[in-house]
């Protein structure tokens, strides 16, 4: 009997992580409530980056990281694309945090004190001038973990526990608005419950699975998929819900319903963190899922997804269109991102590097679209729906450049990261024979130029009323979130050259 | 000499200057005004050292003055310059109308609070993108200034527009060029795939040429309606009316005299030489559109009421012309096809810039505004009807030269085609003349002599902005051999790749079944 050999180096990002979120909570209990907020903050960012750091430490690396002996038991495959998303998730969270942590834009930030006060009741208004809770970074920090556990996760029980890692802490966090409570409530409940649904969808389709493979290994079930003789039907019932619950968590159509009233329900900062790291984290769950579990039955799954593809798509574009209020246009622009994103999916192998990039350069433009979001206020309260931002180029012009270029972006204009991720994207898609996705997914991106279009004609063309938002200057919190975001955008669209080259590298599963 | 950048510089020295230009605050707009021009007006003087190092022998290479830095290795993505006769003509035009834009708009934006350096920094901005469509010598960097350019363009019509409906109106160009421009990412992104991962347009053009068939047809397609749609071609043209009635005079002088341009440049440059079977296999539908688009046009600017959307369709008309010299894939009708771009750039550009100084008098651009208005403005009006004349190919005028020389091309290779676009010309003399004859003669409108500013003619600025235009049409339509000479090399490169081939040898074992 050999002994278990455990890679600590490899699993360092995820214990730095968790370890930290531990001692956060640990310092709710001891650290005076006035001297929280920069020790919680000071540990999330050092944590976060510790974590990056580590992460980077690994690169190369193509391993298990348990084995015993000669054999390697596959939960944790440290390989390229796990430790590409990884990095990925740690340097997005910690931009994310650093938003989480403004407290200049409504006094005390953006956080509820306590969650468990009635909505508008006394107490509550009572509260709105009391700082916020500081056990939101703890909660990010498990969330960030959990994330960072899911793209690396080689079976689908690890896979499972990581979900349920970083769901948890966001249906919370979700809840926890200072300013339109009630909505925010019900931006967690709808989450939780859609979220818990989708989770059980998880569970069967892993115990459908395990009975056609007599493995959760995804391995395993990849080399059941060609040799097994137990009914195909147990595989296509499994394939079909495991794929609704990793669907889910990536707000493809037509399982995205929670997207928008979530996204607009909860405090921008969490909408950021969704949008950015949780997009990542599912695509990665996705992207091993079928390249390394379930691609031997590739002809089993490729026309359903190819369907949900296109829905998705053309559905988030069309959406886009109508919405009124700028977080749930971002909503659905996120989800018909998710459509684009389904393309690389679908094309397998070749395409896994530029996905990845594409999920890089998304996740740093979308944090910073909704960081100044974030940053547009009427009064005390973010001024979301977007006739309020008519005029804001006069105004701001600061700021509404920065937004006009996040939008160029968006929309896939050249010498902007939105134009090489979808370059890239699109061009693995035709490598893989898609053309027809590639043609709706251009269609698509013209449609959805025309709500981004209409953004900035709001911006710039429009008179503002006289009682326009104003933008509060941003504190270095929200500034450094805003400039790193924009800044990410312009360089990976000027010059991916670099970031390209290590997605390529990196873009290998370990083979088994 | 040939060792300076200076195709490099074309593109750098706006760019650097729109950045320049940008920074400047609200208050310092005259000096934003003379940095800008300053700044056309180098890019102006690189043109003139490029012409002088050209080399227009026939042996000459295709493209000179060639430079690659290399920039996306993974992509083949290179910033590789290089410029032919074609590219060259249409350089010169966009380094020449910049600054006269320049100097139409300089009054124009006294009146209303908008900021004059954002405004000059776009049209450099613009300028430099537009260098940078002609001068690339890689597909992938052709597309990234051919979808960017969309961008200042869109500020420059929806914010320093005129009228209701100048935010429809850029969003409509933007909507329109983009969903062209991203067809077309499809088709780069196919002929890359295809040819195995080449950008660089030279090694495209002396590799083996693809394989006829379903691929090429749809590869061309897709090129060739993004480019149409940015010509505009018929029926792809709905755009262009509502962005030049809505773009500031100057502006709309650029979208047409040289923006366009880009669409029937990038046909020629890139069309034919990468996908000649299709273009052979698409050219009798896209003579088709072009002559409906002369015919159609020209009836459709009759009836206009407005100006600048009159000028506007006249220019479908005349990219009509310039389709059908291209794909009628002679040597004269496409020289005549080129010079017609060169042409119609001056003497639209001048049309427009003249509607543009008229309308700034006058407060509108409607036609039932004005009559009998050359009372007043004589001088205005001579280089108005000179504009129009010139528009309506006067002999005597630079685009007579061109249009004669598609229509000799085009009888020796398809008459009845010369023939019903020769009804154009006729048609063109019916749109001009009328419209001159409602603003400028006749009764005069009572209400022009409410209006002071109708009182004053052409200022000194006025007059020397107007002077160049009007020297480089006489001079051209009289002596227009250097242009010819200019061209012709990279003409019969161009054509050969569609000509017939010498007696088409049969292939082997390819029975037609």
């Amino acid at each position: 009997m050999s002994e278990m050999h455990i890679d600590w180096a490899g699993l360092s990002p995820m214990i730095i992580v968790f370890a930290a979120a531990f001692v956060g909570l640990l310092f709710e209990a001891v650290v005076p409530k006035t001297k929280r907020l920069p020790v919680q903050v000071a540990l999330a960012i050092a944590a976060l980056a510790a974590a990056f750091i580590a992460v980077a430490a690994n690169a190369g690396k193509s391993a298990t990281a348990f084995s015993t002996g000669e054999t390697d038991i596959g939960s944790v495959v440290l390989d390229g694309p796990g430790l590409f998303l990884q990095g990925t998730i740690a340097i997005l969270a910690l931009i994310a945090v650093l938003l989480l942590a403004e407290q200049r834009t409504t006094k005390g930030g953006d956080f509820v004190n306590e969650a468990a006060v009635v909505a508008d009741s006394a107490a509550d208004v009572a509260q709105r001038r009391e700082p916020g809770a500081t056990e939101i970074f703890p909660l990010a920090l498990f969330a960030v973990g959990g994330m960072m556990m899911f793209v690396v996760s080689g079976d689908l029980l690890t896979m499972f526990v990581a979900l349920e890692m970083l769901s948890l802490p966001l249906y919370l966090l979700c809840g926890l608005a200072k300013r339109r409570r009630l909505i925010s409530q019900e931006a967690a409940l709808k989450y939780f419950l859609l979220g818990a649904f989708a989770s059980a969808f998880f569970v069967y389709g892993m115990a459908m699975l395990y009975g056609f493979a007599g493995t959760i290994d995804l391995n395993g079930i990849n080399q059941a998929g060609i040799s097994s003789g137990e009914p195909r039907i147990l595989l296509y019932i499994g394939v079909g819900m495991l794929a609704v619950a990793l669907l889910f968590k990536a707000a493809a159509v037509p399982f995205h319903m929670w997207t928008p009233d979530v996204y607009t329900g909860a405090p921008t900062p969490v909408t950021a963190l969704m949008a950015g790291c949780v997009k990542v984290a599912a695509f990665g769950g996705l992207l091993r899922v079928f390249n390394v579990g379930l691609e031997s039955s590739a002809w089993d799954w490729h026309m359903i997804l190819t369907v949900i593809a296109i829905a998705t798509m053309i559905g988030g574009a069309f959406f886009a269109v109508t919405q009124r209020n700028i977080k749930r246009l971002l909503a659905y622009s996120s989800i018909a991102n998710a459509g684009y994103l389904l393309i690389g999916v679908i094309a397998l192998g070749d395409a896994v590097g530029q996905t990845m990039f594409y999920l890089a350069a998304y996740g740093f433009t979308v944090i910073a679209a909704f960081a100044v979001v974030s940053l547009v206020r009427d009064g005390d309260n973010e001024a979301t729906d977007l006739s309020r931002w008519a005029g804001l180029g006069k105004n701001s012009p600061g700021t509404a450049v920065i937004f006009t270029i996040l939008m160029l972006a968006l929309a896939g204009i050249p010498f902007t990261s939105g134009f090489t991720a979808k370059f890239g994207l699109f061009s693995a898609g035709v490598e893989a024979g898609e053309v027809g996705l590639v043609v709706v997914g251009v269609i698509s991106s013209a449609i959805l130029a025309f709500p981004y279009l209409r953004v900035v004609v709001l911006l710039w063309l429009n008179e503002p009323a006289p009682d326009a938002p104003t933008v509060n200057l941003p504190s270095p919190m929200a500034g450094t979130v805003v400039a790193a975001g924009v800044a990410a955008t312009i360089l990976l669209g000027v010059a991916p050259g670099f970031l390209l080259d290590i997605a390529s590298q990196a873009s290998t599963y370990m083979a088994n | 000499m040939n060792e300076l950048p200076l195709l490099s510089a074309l593109v750098a020295v706006p760019l650097i200057g729109a950045i320049i230009v940008a920074s400047m605050r609200r208050e310092q707009a005259n000096a934003a005004k003379w940095t800008a021009l300053g700044f056309a007006g180098a890019v102006a003087l690189i043109t003139v050292a490029v012409a002088a190092g050209f080399d227009y022998g026939a042996d000459a290479e295709w493209l000179q003055l060639t430079e690659t830095y290399t920039w996306i290795e993974a992509w083949d993505l290179n910033l590789s310059w290089g410029v032919d006769g074609i590219a060259l003509l249409l350089v010169a035009l966009t380094a020449g109308l910049t600054p006269i834009a320049m100097l139409a708009a300089w009054r124009d934006l006294d009146a209303v609070q908008r900021s004059v350096p954002t405004f000059f920094a776009l049209v450099l901005a613009l300028e430099a993108a537009m260098l940078a469509t002609f001068l690339a010598s890689n597909v992938l960097l052709f597309y990234f200034f051919f979808e960017a350019m969309l961008v200042p363009m869109y500020f420059l019509i929806g914010s320093y527009g005129s009228g209701p409906r100048r935010q429809y109106a850029a969003v409509k160009f933007f909507l329109y060029s983009l969903l062209g421009g991203l067809l077309m990412l499809v088709a780069v992104i196919g002929l890359w795939v295809n040819n195995g991962g080449v950008f660089d347009w030279q090694t495209l053009v002396a590799s083996e040429p693809m394989e006829a068939g379903t691929l090429q047809n749809w590869l061309f397609l897709g090129f060739f309606v993004a480019f149409a749609i940015k010509a505009p071609f018929f029926p792809f043209h709905t755009w262009l009316p509502d962005a030049g009635g809505a773009a500031p005079a100057a502006i709309a002088a650029l979208l047409v005299g040289v923006m366009d341009k880009i669409g029937t440049f990038a046909i020629l440059r890139y069309c034919l030489p990468l996908f000649p079977d299709a273009t052979r296999t698409f050219a009798p539908w896209v003579i088709g559109m072009s002559v409906i688009g002369v015919i159609y046009a020209a009836l459709v600017a009759i009836g206009q009421t407005d100006l600048k959307r009159l000028v506007a369709y006249t220019s479908i008309a005349h990219f009509g012309f310039i389709g059908v010299g291209i794909f009628a894939f002679t040597s004269s009708s496409a020289t005549g096809a080129i010079l017609y771009m060169f042409n119609h750039g001056l003497a639209t550009g001048l049309l427009f810039i003249v509607v543009g100084m008229l309308a700034l008098r006058r407060g509108s651009s409607s036609i039932g505004d004005y009559g009998g208005a050359a009372k007043t403005l004589p001088l205005l009006a001579g280089v108005f009807l000179f504009a129009g004349l010139a528009s309506l190919s006067l002999p005597g005028t630079a685009p007579f030269v061109s249009e004669f020389l598609v229509l000799l091309g085009t009888f020796s290779a398809n008459e009845p085609v010369a023939v019903v676009a020769t009804l154009g010309i006729i048609l063109a003399a019916a749109y001009v003349l009328w419209m001159y004859q409602r603003t400028m003669q006749g009764t005069r409108n009572p209400a022009l002599d409410e209006v002071p500013a109708m009182k004053r003619d052409l200022t000194i600025r006025e007059k020397a902005l107007v002077a160049p235009l009007v020297i480089a049409i006489l001079g051209f339509g009289f002596y227009p051999q250097p242009l010819i000479d200019a061209v012709t090399p990279a003409v019969d490169n161009t054509l050969q790749f569609v000509q017939d081939e010498p007696a088409e040898v049969p292939a082997a074992g390819d029975a037609n079944e």
